[in-house]
């Protein structure tokens, strides 16, 4: 009787460990408990990113850059694609700095579990962590390539639209966007390393299955509904809008891309909750 | 009164290795890679192998717990488990107040950044909040003594450097529980010996640790009780002294005597090889157990090849906790500074009795040739043997039968003693 007097009836445990659930939830309160270190893990990867190299932080302007000036070479001036009255070259800069966030974030994604292997095995914090961190990082080379893009529509005297004001809500989306394949991959590439040697060559596919080179218009309305299933479709229609006040966008793709946004998301997560107690022992 | 800490129910962890299937072909690693990729194939064999089995203990809010066992026995996988790094294949652990685990020290550590940076990325990564870190840096960086290159990348310090900053990290950590995994084998001496005080200071502060380790000394040192696993199984928890006690008669299986009959690949090389130790009794038995009232003798025989060396035969011996309890070179008078010829020699030295404590302990027997000094051979734990206290009373325990605290020695003192009456003397006088 006196043998575990101790548990006083208000004593609940801090934690309680066990099998792993088939559904554990999405821990968001853990998420946001650990706020802090996600931001120490997004600033050791930006702090180290930019260590020894020799031009720093331009890398982010330099990439979507020549990526514009090859395509304005190619698209534009060799197979004469329609801009929508819109110069080319910020006609696809603005689409290529939403696209190179992805790009990136999907590559870093890809080894965010992985490649903290060494952390993953030796502590414990929420797993989510590292496909956010990896996401949010991206943000500050996104914020220098836009800095960028507004100097490109000062440059062309482009002014944006009422349509501007809704641009947090698509960088968010971008953001989701990102982080819904991203928590998808980081997972996959787990067990399978095949995912980290595939995802390079099919990002490059999916550029071009992205409306970044060309507009949307140009595509018949059989293909568009198939292009809204992409979600950057969506993200890239809403930065031209927002910004060079192009028209607003077919509700059609947009609501589209954001319940696949919304499906993979959901599912990414659930996924990644289920097997992430095994991470330590598979990585 | 006590309040439980950690509470572990029945906790197995099962794991599951893959049994390699033979990939005769391109085609088999296809259809085999196809398989896997869409879930778990049925056709992959696996062995399955309980890394934990029906574990349950409780500890106490304030107890400092020590696990041991053997490579394999589960000490690591129950860590993680309660670290939540892995989940138990069944069973539950709950755990009451604020945990940390240090199972390495520099988790995440990264070269590229300074040693100010790092304290900062470890700390959060430990779970240390930023406002804490801002609060603690000062005093981390001047118990790592590295304060000079605390500005510097990480990646240009020495290993030493590296050490202390990290543990310095680790021991400013503030949970109520603590759980801690072998990192104490690493850092120098002088450095480890700071960090188990600075520990230790931690456990009188009311903290609950579990502690787990293969050094028995810091182990019994710092843990009052221990838990000894084997093959996923608790053995034995209890004091300290008895869990090292059964961990040393489990599997340290170490004779009385021991033999080298090739001369080829016994301890040693040209000049001199090792042929035998052996532990005797007074009367000439050779003999693993001996009474804490006798003498034991050790016996070290050996075989000079080369003629015209000084050797210096050498024992020493380490006690159940690995503390090195005593070192003996041979001072016989005879063989003392002269060089000596071929031939066998068998070196005995005498431990007085009553002088070791009860338990296990290990001989090691050496011998160097002088001038220059080199080893010519070093057999660690080259034989055993077991102390035995009476309980008859004319031990050094005297009439105590209980539990003794574990000293390296057990010498019979004499021990006198003054009396002075406090009764008033004018009683005494009128009788």
């Amino acid at each position: 009787m006196a043998l575990y007097e101790g548990v006083a009836a208000a004593d609940s445990p801090e934690v309680i460990i066990k099998p792993q659930q088939r559904w554990s939830g999405i821990g968001v309160k853990e998420l946001w408990d650990c706020r802090e270190l996600l931001y120490f893990l997004v600033w050791r990867d930006v702090k180290v990113r930019y260590k020894q190299t020799a031009i720093g932080a331009s890398w982010a302007v330099i990439q979507p850059l020549i990526t514009m000036v090859l395509f304005t070479a190619v698209f534009s001036k060799l197979a004469g694609i329609s801009s929508e009255d819109l110069p080319y070259p910020i006609f696809s800069f603005a689409a290529l700095v939403p696209w190179t966030y992805f790009s990136r974030s999907l590559n870093q994604s890809i080894t965010s579990v992985v490649g903290n292997a060494h952390l993953i095995t030796k502590v414990y914090f929420p797993r989510l962590l590292l496909p956010i961190s990896a996401v949010v990082g991206g943000l500050i080379d996104f914020a220098i390539a836009f800095v960028f893009l507004l100097g490109m529509m000062a440059w062309y005297r482009i002014t944006p639209t009422w349509g501007v004001l809704l641009l947090p809500v698509l960088i968010l989306f971008t953001m989701l966007t990102a982080l819904a394949v991203s928590v998808w991959l980081s997972v996959l590439n787990v067990r399978y390393r095949d995912v980290g040697q595939a995802i390079p060559f099919l990002v490059q596919l999916w550029l071009f299955a992205s409306p970044v080179a060309y507009p949307l218009s140009e595509v018949s309305e059989r293909w568009r509904v198939l292009l809204g299933l992409n979600p950057m479709t969506g993200v890239i229609e809403g930065f031209r809008w927002a910004l060079l006040g192009k028209q607003v966008p077919d509700t059609m793709p947009m609501v589209l891309s954001a319940t696949v946004v919304l499906l993979l998301l959901v599912s990414g997560v659930v996924y990644f909750r289920r097997v992430e107690a095994t991470f330590a022992d598979v990585v | 009164m006590t309040r439980i800490a950690i509470r572990v129910q029945n906790i197995a962890k099962k794991y599951e290795i893959a049994v390699g299937r033979r990939h005769d072909t391109l085609r088999d690693q296809a259809a085999d890679a196809v398989r896997s990729f869409f879930g778990p194939g049925r056709q992959k064999k696996t062995d399955t192998f309980w890394s934990l089995k029906d574990v349950s203990f409780d500890v106490h809010r304030g107890e400092v717990v020590g696990v041991i066992g053997r490579n394999g026995a589960g000490k690591s996988t129950l860590l993680k488990i309660l670290s939540r790094i892995t989940s138990p294949t069944s069973g539950q652990a709950s755990i009451y107040g604020r945990v940390a685990s240090l199972l390495e020290v520099g988790t995440g550590f990264h070269g590229e950044l300074s040693g100010r940076e790092n304290v900062y990325l470890n700390g959060a990564i430990l779970g240390m909040k930023k406002a804490e870190i801002d609060r603690k840096f000062d005093e981390i960086v001047a118990f790592s003594e590295v304060e000079k290159f605390i500005d510097t990348p990480v990646k240009r310090y020495s290993t030493g450097m590296h050490v202390r900053l990290a543990f310095a990290v680790a021991a400013h950590l503030e949970p109520e529980i603590l759980l801690v995994d072998e990192v104490l084998a690493v850092g120098d001496a002088a450095f480890q010996k700071k960090c188990l005080n600075k520990m230790e200071e931690v456990g009188h502060e009311g903290r609950t640790i579990l502690f787990v380790s293969h050094n028995m000394a810091s182990v019994t040192r710092l843990c009052p009780r221990v838990i000894l696993l084997d093959s996923g199984r608790i053995l034995k928890d209890g004091p300290a002294h008895d869990a090292v006690a059964v961990y040393s008669e489990h599997w340290l299986d170490i004779g009385a005597s021991r033999e080298w009959l090739d001369g080829a690949t016994a301890p040693g090389a040209e000049i001199v090889r090792l042929r035998a130790v052996r532990t005797r009794t007074e009367n000439g038995k050779v003999a693993d157990a001996v009474d804490i009232r006798q003498p034991i003798g050790i016996e070290m025989q050996y075989e000079v090849l080369e003629p015209g060396f000084v050797l210096l035969p050498y024992l020493n011996l380490h006690n159940q906790e690995g503390v090195f309890v005593l070192e003996a070179l041979d001072l016989d008078p005879t063989w003392r500074g002269r060089t000596r010829p071929r031939g066998v020699y068998t070196s005995t030295a005498w431990i007085p009795a009553n002088l070791l404590a009860d338990g296990v302990h290990f001989v090691s027997a050496g011998l160097t040739t002088t001038d220059p000094d080199i080893t010519q051979f070093h057999e660690r734990d080259a034989v055993a043997f077991h102390v035995i206290d009476s309980m008859t009373g004319d031990s050094s325990r005297g009439d105590w039968t209980g539990a003794l605290g574990g000293a390296a020695f057990r010498p019979l003192l004499k021990w006198h003693t003054q009396f002075k009456s406090l009764e008033r003397e004018t009683i005494l006088h009128e009788e």
